[in-house]
């Protein structure tokens, strides 16, 4: 059977998700993506017409149901030491994160 | 049988008439986990080997002993200063590991958040202890609640069923389940985002109800499909699924997707007869399609006819109590259900993983690395298990210009039509005019542990009969219609129209009071049926 998502697409894949992968996973995980996808090509066989729109949500939101959007003012977070808690490595107040490398965009 | 087996309602009037303290029904509940839950979950520990692991729940990855006690005091020192604690006074509920509650470990069930102490409370959290309940822990679940068996976790043990504990609890809010099943808690804050509350519900014999999309905040939920998260409870019987939606539903500030809509009185709604109600059954829901993995074909089948026997045994009390049951209801496009959902739910999967990185919070990979590129990937590579990484590589597959067919577009159109068929049926003026749809609420009953894990396909297929519910935005709720020959929970879903929690409550109340008198009514769990002898 064809494969949908060859070796070369799913180590595109796993860059994009950020995952360093041992290769008996990954195979695993293109194997699972491959099957998948039989069952999403299905939406391939529905009928839709023109006229069929996209549904963003399952049910719509209009005035009757939608709060009107909140003033759009500045506060304080009251969260804000526990978040800072919460990071692996903190230098007065700043998160520490290792070098940025630079890469050329294709 | 103490107070673990109480419904919500009696034991909030029995510590409200100050005939019991809270106190003592925590300590009830406490005593309950450790005769029956064993080993909590964890991360790094084995999945079950011994004979003790084998035969107990696991449904908690956090007994919050401390916690509890000083809310149930609280509840104690309220009623004594004659101040009433909330319509859920000093009762003990359960929250999915996927909802965060300030100072408590919040993990979704993941390595990568194992370590996370949420700096604030999920805002049903918060309505859950103002109306007075008193949270006993965090239960386990699917990691992310990517799943339908609460399997892949990773925290081990994972839950075992506690009508057989060989069996799955279903999922993802597994955990859930299991504990109010196993009376470890008479309510469980579960999410259904397919099916995750109606599914394990299912499994284990209690009642889920899936509420309308916006009807309950998902603020501080630990977010998987954002179009379709839906929080909401399980419990042993509908007036405590009623009472729950009441303590829990209504607009939020922090949820702007929240619906204003107002919160009816649910317990009112609910005794009301139904008399006159127009319940469907359609054709489409006693089908179900298998993904054979010999073949690598999808397959159709009719549905287990035990289960159908048992839905359509529910109908036929329900017409007995005066509804109209209608036949023939035409869903055509249920069978896309999954397919669609296993595009809708991936792309905003991947989305709200990629936050997930080992800088902010969370867990963070103890190997060196050079940059921060290579700190991601190593942290990410460890701390997700294997579906959020199926999870955000299918979302990126089909959402990345590079490899774009136009599948993504091409669910939503899908995920309209399926609207479109549910708004045909509910229409007051269209030739069905249902008030509800009754359906099984899955295509089988628990399946044995390892069963089905592992496959993908076949397990995104357990969501079939109620992703569709999910993508419409409707409500759904599960509950428990008898049982299989292997004395096998089989629970039945009804679907109604937005914000119609209050129909489905009665109809689920109605058939609850109509078959109190049978025989399989008063079937326990056999591991709590052993602790009176």
């Amino acid at each position: 059977m064809e494969e949908r998502i060859s070796r070369e697409d799913f180590q595109r894949l796993a860059q994009l998700a950020s995952l360093e992968l041992p290769e008996e996973e990954a195979e695993y995980l293109r194997k699972e993506l491959n099957n998948q996808m039989i069952s999403i090509e299905v939406l391939e066989s529905i009928p839709i017409d023109a006229e069929t729109g996209t549904a963003a949500h399952g049910l719509p939101y209009t005035d009757l149901n939608s709060a009107s959007p909140r003033e759009d003012i500045t506060r304080q977070d009251p969260h804000r030491q526990a978040i800072l808690d919460q990071a692996p490595e903190l230098e007065e107040g700043y998160i520490v994160v290792p070098d940025i490398s630079h890469q050329e965009l294709e | 049988m103490k107070t673990c087996d109480y419904p919500a309602y009696t034991i909030a009037d029995l510590i409200k008439t100050k005939q019991i303290s809270a106190v003592e029904v925590l300590e009830d509940a406490l005593e309950r986990i450790r005769q029956v839950d064993g080993r909590p979950g964890a991360v790094n520990a084995p999945p079950a080997q011994t004979e003790e692991d084998l035969s107990t729940v696991h449904a908690f990855t956090l007994v919050a002993e401390d916690y509890a006690r000083e809310q149930a005091r609280k509840i104690d020192q309220l009623i004594r200063e004659g101040v009433n604690p909330g319509p859920l006074a000093g009762v003990p509920y359960t929250a999915k590991d996927i909802f965060t509650v300030k100072g408590v470990r919040s993990t979704a069930g993941s390595k990568i958040l194992s370590n996370y102490i949420a700096p604030y409370s999920a805002t049903v959290v918060e309505r859950m202890e103002a109306a007075g309940a008193v949270m006993l822990g965090k239960v386990n679940l699917d990691e992310f609640t990517y799943g339908s068996s609460s399997e892949s976790s990773a925290f081990k043990p994972v839950p075992r069923n506690p009508w057989d504990t060989s069996r799955v609890v279903g999922g993802s809010s597994g955990g859930s389940a299991a504990a109010v099943a196993a009376g470890e808690g008479a309510i469980s804050l579960g999410t259904d985002t397919g099916g995750s509350i109606r599914h394990p519900a299912s499994f284990c014999g209690t009642v889920g109800l899936k509420p309308t999309y916006g009807r309950v905040s998902r603020y501080g939920l630990i977010a998987f499909g954002s179009s379709l998260d839906c929080p909401g409870p399980l419990t042993r019987n509908v007036t405590d699924a009623a009472m729950t939606l009441q303590a829990i539903a209504g607009q939020d500030p922090r949820d702007a997707t929240s619906a204003t809509v107002p919160v009816p009185d649910y317990l009112l709604e609910m005794e009301k007869e139904i008399r006159g109600m127009r319940i469907g059954l359609s054709e489409e829901f006693f089908r179900v399609t298998y993904f054979d993995a010999e073949s690598m074909e999808l397959v159709e089948n009719p549905i287990d006819p035990q289960i159908q026997d048992a839905v359509l045994s529910a109908a036929g009390f329900l017409a007995q109590l005066g509804a109209d049951i209608v036949t023939d209801v035409p869903l055509p496009h249920t069978k896309y259900g999954v397919p669609t959902y296993f595009v809708i739910s991936r792309v905003e999967a991947s989305s709200n993983l990629l936050r997930f990185d080992g800088v902010k919070y969370g867990y963070r990979t103890s190997q060196s690395f050079q940059d921060l590129p290579e700190l991601y990937r190593k942290t990410r590579g460890e701390g997700f298990g294997i579906e959020p990484k199926l999870r955000m590589l299918m979302g990126i597959y089909l959402s990345a210009a590079q490899f774009d067919k136009g599948y993504y577009q091409r669910a939503l159109k899908a995920r309209a039509l399926i609207r479109q068929d549910f708004d045909a049926i509910f229409d007051p003026a269209g030739k069905y005019r249902l008030d509800a749809l009754l359906t099984p609420t899955a295509p089988s009953t628990a399946f044995p542990i390892g069963s089905v894990y592992g496959d993908s396909v076949l397990m995104q297929y357990s969501d079939q009969l109620t992703a569709t519910t999910d993508h419409a935005g409707i409500p759904g709720l599960s509950f428990p219609v008898g049982f299989d020959r292997e004395a096998l929970p089989i629970g039945a879903q009804v679907l109604g129209p937005d914000y119609s929690e209050g129909n489905l409550l009665r109809i689920a109340r109605a058939y609850e009071q109509v078959t109190a008198g049978e025989d399989w009514r008063s079937m326990r769990p056999p591991l709590v049926a052993a602790l009176d002898s």
